[in-house]
């Protein structure tokens, strides 16, 4: 089949499922507030106010303030820039050191796969939120520290996936008669392997992203993330933990902002997955 | 099965290894030396007393030497004394013999681990089967849509939803701890009761994306099965809906669910932290976020590497039992 | 009652850390139930919610507030504070001394026992005394105790120390640190023995069990010499959270616990706190304030620290961060004691002085990025400070948004205690940092200020150095007349204030909260825990019986 034919059917069966759908309209909502806050913010999201400290949600402020009496509306569209930056940097990361492990070990097999697989083992049996934490936790957290630790510790599944499509399109007739036809190890992996495979890891990369923005949530809520006065839902949360009986717009906003996030993601990874091929419909999402 | 068995566990060793090795040496990339933690008691201590400390811990020897040192001491779970100015050994402090095993934290984290587990799998496995055999239906729908929900759920923002409405405004549950502070003097069933009472929530929360996930999981492996043509030829048979159900799909879509279990612990016990802080559980999770945030080096590395541990164990488990269920890889 | 002498005011895990008082005196305020004329009962107990955990109980040890509040239950010292914050008798019965002010004799009171029921002497003083002083023990007040040139113990209750030179905080050091059971550790490493887990004291109260990471439970010591304290037991109950603490003292898990100003000002306005808990407030010996690195160039230059000055509003600091539960502060000295000196220049709210000031040295936008920039480079700088404290990120957040508005970009960087302490402020690696101090009684700060403090780990880590306050501090503390150590005191601030090495913000209010039953608390400038003992919960409203 030729790729625009795949495409429109992908398209065909993606339109029908309206949970897909609406996962990609958040998807697609929480870039466009990402690009446009600036713009649509109604306050600057750093200005402090002594005379509207803790307010309730109302006509100024629509999703209140903070105990600085900055506005949460504003802080909270600066913030999906964050979630939104954390999420796709660090599945970057990951995506690509997964690649290219995994490429290594289904491509070449032997002692590069046995050193690979092993590696993956050992990287799956460290609880990682405890790994995570503790190398934010010396290294100091910054956002760039957190995309990157984050990346560096969930490649893993992308590799197993990687690898499990190479073993078995390495040996499909197109691949041997590349082979056949003098092309280079480099040249067959690019060019005939990787794109054939690359429908599960963006599955994949789509619903990591809504783990990544989970797992800043859960640092920064822990007071090790993103760091303050930047704005990132996390932090705004713990603001709503210390103040929750007397502020209770702090902890509800961000917290349903990192769940409509995360399930629009998870929500648009399962339709892509399910659009792209049957096969797939029922297998495993971790 | 004696012999996979083995060649399992013998391959425990080198991922044990390897995750020794991965501790160690990300702990020692942090910046600064673990010595210096004992500056901050003691502002005013000498260069002199800083050294002997340095030795006191081997800092002064190479690094390979030094993971030598620490690794020849961790075959015997000996992980050394915790930086924190009590001093005392790290198992100690994860698991005192001397107290009631409530007081143990790894015994606390362990526990509600396996409570928790069992909990999912209660529940998630009938919605999973309910909404896998009646693919499409009202029900289907409404626990797809719920489970994308608790799946998409931070538990951080569960919890403190949970604590909110339960603890503060219902005052029906306790919301810190894992006893009362009259616990002592109640009597067995009403200790035991008290612990049942602070666990509620906690596993509430522990147990909600988990359940989730493998309720969906479930319901795909079902499908699956379902699919197959025994189910087809049971079917066919004549056999009634819910024996061809029961009998012969579930006991095959329960076989991947069993390794997603031994998959999930890691996640289990990395969710403990967040958990068991917002509780204020005694438990592991809570001593390793003050370890991190105190730099207690030996500490953050035993509890890593015995959480670990766990995971292998977990997963080991989850293959024994998966062996046990299915004859084919018995005969491997 | 411990001197805790200019140490970094430990507030990692702390969020608990009041604020300074707008009133003119230092008066406590307190909103409560009545303390009505119920008969004082023995009976009950009282739990205190902590943050931090005790890490060790020999107070010598303990670097942290938390240690040292349990600890103090357990020990006592030679002297303490009265709620004048005049200097009394503790074990001490009384003390001679010389004229010269260079030996002190105690007279230590008799017949008073450990826990365990030996006899208190002299000699528990003297050991106390040799393991402050020996090198091995890791202890952060060393300092005044080696001041010491001869210590003697001429009979079983008589303690007498000789100082080479005269010595004015001499007195008061002799607190709650130095008094140890010699018959229980002498021999012993004090580092590694179980006492400091498992102490035996001659206070109030003794540590019956310690549940690591939950709760550590003193039974009241009935022969305590001062008479056995009403409240049996005290329970130190660890929830490092302040918003679940804060729901368990609604839900009754907790009696006692140390407010946020939020949690003062607002959560607990209402009938439900009015009718079953008394609050107190009263300003803590401890300032806040931003440090300049005085190595760096750019801050090398008085006028671009006076700009900073100006340009940072101290009022909307006290209004926001602390609901109005401090002052600003206007030196390294708390107002309304002895050695604070109320007319020294303030630096009210002037941005427009500010930026001249700026100019002048200067600092100009050249490119109209609304940064200010000198030699090509802008004016960029990060504030460091110590991670887990509310009220410091706040006050960085405001400081932060402040410079922005007259060109100048900060950032803020919070980092983990100890990493703080030894990788930045040691190593002298920051530009300028937010940090407290908490402040002793007595007016001493040579360890702070002197130029000769600046080495590693010495406490002038922004390496001030001016001859004249070098030489007044060394006045200071080395005469006994209060007049001339407040002249000396005053002129520091008067310098201080002059050359803002330091940008003093505020002084915070401490703002405990008490359940209502407990009754005898008079709240005083030293807190309200200083008469716990005296504490009592009238028959009929006990709430936990003691099975004894």
């Amino acid at each position: 089949m030729r790729s625009d034919k795949l495409i429109d059917l992908f398209w065909q069966r993606f339109r029908q499922n309206s949970l897909a759908v609406a996962g990609g309209i958040i998807v697609l909502a929480l870039f466009v507030i990402a690009i446009f806050a600036p713009v649509i913010s109604p306050y600057d999201p750093h200005e402090i106010d002594r005379k509207h400290i803790l307010e309730p949600p109302g006509l100024s402020h629509p999703f209140g303030t903070d105990d600085l009496g900055r506005d949460i509306l504003s802080r909270m569209i600066w913030g999906g820039r964050i979630s939104l930056a954390v999420g796709f940097v660090a599945v970057g990361i990951s995506t690509m050191i997964g690649i290219i492990l995994g490429a290594l070990a289904g491509y070449y097999g032997g002692w590069a796969e046995r050193i690979i697989m092993r590696f993956i083992d050992i990287m799956l049996s460290i609880p990682t939120f405890f790994l995570i934490l503790a190398v934010i936790a010396f290294i100091g957290s910054s956002i760039w520290n957190i995309m990157v630790v984050i990346g560096l510790t969930s490649w893993m599944g992308v590799a197993r996936l990687v690898r499990a499509e190479f073993l078995s399109l390495k040996e499909r007739e197109y691949v041997l008669a590349a082979r056949a036809m003098g092309a280079g190890d480099l040249r067959i992996i690019f060019r005939h392997i990787m794109i054939n495979s690359m429908a599960p890891v963006l599955v994949s990369a789509v619903l990591g992203i809504a783990g990544a923005v989970l797992v800043e949530g859960a640092l920064s809520f822990l007071g090790i993330g993103v760091q303050p006065p930047t704005p990132s839902w996390g932090n705004i949360l713990t603001l709503g933990k210390d103040n929750i009986e007397i502020a209770w717009w702090l902890s509800v906003f961000p917290g349903l902002a990192i769940l409509i996030t995360v399930l629009g993601y998870n929500l648009l990874g399962e339709g892509i997955r399910d659009s792209i091929d049957p096969r797939l419909w029922e297998t495993e999402r971790k | 099965m004696p012999v996979y068995l083995i060649k399992r566990i013998f391959e425990m060793i080198p991922t044990l290894f390897g995750i020794t090795l991965i501790t160690f040496f990300i702990i020692h990339l942090a910046p600064g030396k673990p010595s210096d933690i004992f500056s901050e008691l003691n502002p005013k201590i000498t260069p002199e007393a800083r050294e002997k400390l340095e030795k006191y811990y081997g800092l002064d020897k190479p690094i390979m030497v030094q993971y030598g040192l620490w690794l020849k001491k961790v075959v015997r779970l000996d992980f050394g004394e915790s930086f924190s100015s009590d001093r005392r050994p790290v198992m100690q402090k994860i698991w005192d013999r001397k107290k009631p095993l409530l007081e143990r934290r790894l015994f606390v984290t362990f526990m509600i681990n396996i409570i928790s587990v069992v909990i999912i799998l209660l529940i998630a496995i009938p919605i999973g089967i309910s909404s896998a055999v009646r693919r499409n239906s009202l029900f289907d729908k409404i626990t797809t849509t719920t489970v994308f929900v608790g799946f998409a759920m931070p538990s951080f923002w569960l919890a403190l939803l949970l604590m909110m409405f339960f603890g503060v405004y219902l005052h029906w549950l306790p919301i810190s701890q894992l006893k009362s502070m009259n616990f002592d003097s109640l009597s067995f069933s009403g200790k035991i009761l008290d612990v049942a009472r602070h666990l509620v929530l906690p596993l509430f929360v522990s147990a909600f994306g988990g359940i989730a996930g493998d309720s969906r999981f479930m319901r795909s492996s079902m499908l699956e099965v379902i699919r197959q043509d025994f189910v087809t030829v049971a079917r066919a048979k004549g056999l009634p809906e819910h024996l061809v159900i029961y009998r012969h799909a579930l006991r095959n879509a329960l076989l991947p669910l069993v390794t997603l279990i031994g998959l999930s612990v890691p996640g289990l016990i990395g969710g403990s932290v967040i958990f068991e802080n917002i509780f204020g559980i005694p438990g592991m999770g809570q001593l390793f976020y003050m370890a991190v945030m105190t730099r207690d080096y030996p500490l953050v590395m035993c509890i890593l590497t015995i959480g670990s541990m766990l995971t292998l164990i977990g997963n080991l488990l989850a293959d024994i039992g998966y062996m046990i269920a299915d004859p084919r890889i018995r005969a491997r | 009652m411990k001197k805790v002498s200019c140490f970094f005011c430990i507030l990692l895990l702390m969020v608990f850390s009041g604020a300074g008082c707008r009133e003119k005196e230092r008066t406590v305020l307190q909103t409560a139930s009545g303390n009505g004329s119920d008969e004082t009962a023995y009976g009950d107990a009282i739990i205190e919610g902590t943050i931090g955990e005790p890490t060790v109980l020999i107070p010598m040890l303990a670097g942290d507030s938390a240690s040292h509040n349990v600890a103090g239950m357990i020990f006592n010292g030679l002297v303490k504070y009265d709620t004048d914050l005049s200097v009394i008798g503790d074990l001490a019965e009384s003390w001679d001394i010389s004229p010269d002010g260079l030996v002190i004799t105690f007279h230590l009171r008799k017949g008073v026992k450990w826990a365990d029921g030996v006899e208190f002497t002299s000699d528990d003083v003297m050991f106390g005394y040799k393991t402050i002083i020996d090198e091995k023990t890791p202890t952060a007040y060393k300092e005044d105790f080696l001041q010491v040139k001869k210590a003697e113990t001429p009979d079983k209750h008589t303690f007498k120390v000789t100082y080479e030179r005269p010595f004015a905080p001499a007195l008061t050091s002799w607190g709650g640190l130095v008094v140890l059971p010699r018959h229980l550790l002498e021999g012993k490493d004090i580092t590694k023995t179980e006492f400091a887990r498992k102490p035996v004291g001659l206070g109030p109260y003794a540590l019956t069990k310690w549940a690591q990471g939950q709760e550590l439970a003193l039974d009241s010591y009935k022969g305590y010499f001062e008479g056995r304290p009403y409240i049996d037991r005290y329970i130190y109950r660890v929830i490092p959270d302040p918003a679940t603490m804060f729901l368990e003292l609604q839900a009754g898990g907790i009696d006692m616990m140390g407010l946020t100003p939020i949690q003062y000002t607002k959560q607990t306005e209402n009938d439900f706190f009015r009718n079953n808990f008394q609050k107190f407030r009263y300003p803590v010996f401890a300032y806040t304030h931003m440090a300049f690195n005085l190595k760096h160039p750019w801050f090398k230059d008085k006028r671009v620290r006076k700009a900073i000055a100006y340009a940072i509003d101290k009022n909307e600091i006290v209004d926001v961060v602390l609901f109005g539960l401090g002052s600003p502060a206007t030196g390294p000295y708390v107002p309304n004691t002895w050695p604070y000196n109320p007319n020294v220049e303030k630096y009210g709210y002037n941005p427009e002085k500010a930026k001249q000031l700026l100019k002048e040295a200067g600092w100009l936008d050249t490119d109209g990025d609304g940064i200010l920039e000198k030699d090509g480079r802008p004016f960029s700088f990060t504030i460091l400070t110590n991670m887990g404290n509310n009220l410091r990120k706040n006050t960085a957040t405001i400081i932060q948004w402040r410079l922005a508005k007259i060109g100048i970009r900060v950032e803020i960087k919070a980092l983990e205690w100890s990493t703080f302490v030894n990788e930045f402020i040691d190593k002298r690696r920051f530009e300028a940092v937010l940090l407290g101090w908490s402040i002793g009684l007595d007016p001493d700060q040579y360890d702070i200020w002197h130029s000769s403090k600046t080495k590693e780990k010495e406490f002038n880590f922004i390496s001030y150095s001016n001859p004249e306050v070098d030489e007044l501090l060394d006045k200071g503390r080395r005469t006994f007349a209060l007049e001339e150590r407040k002249k000396a005191y005053f002129r520091i601030q008067e310098i201080l204030a002059d050359e803002v090495p330091y940008i003093f913000l505020y002084v915070p209010d401490a703002t405990p909260i008490v359940h209502a039953r407990f009754k005898g608390i008079k709240p005083s400038p030293i807190g309200i825990s200083y008469n716990l003992p005296k504490w009592y919960v009238p028959k009929k409203l006990q709430r936990h019986s003691m099975e004894q």
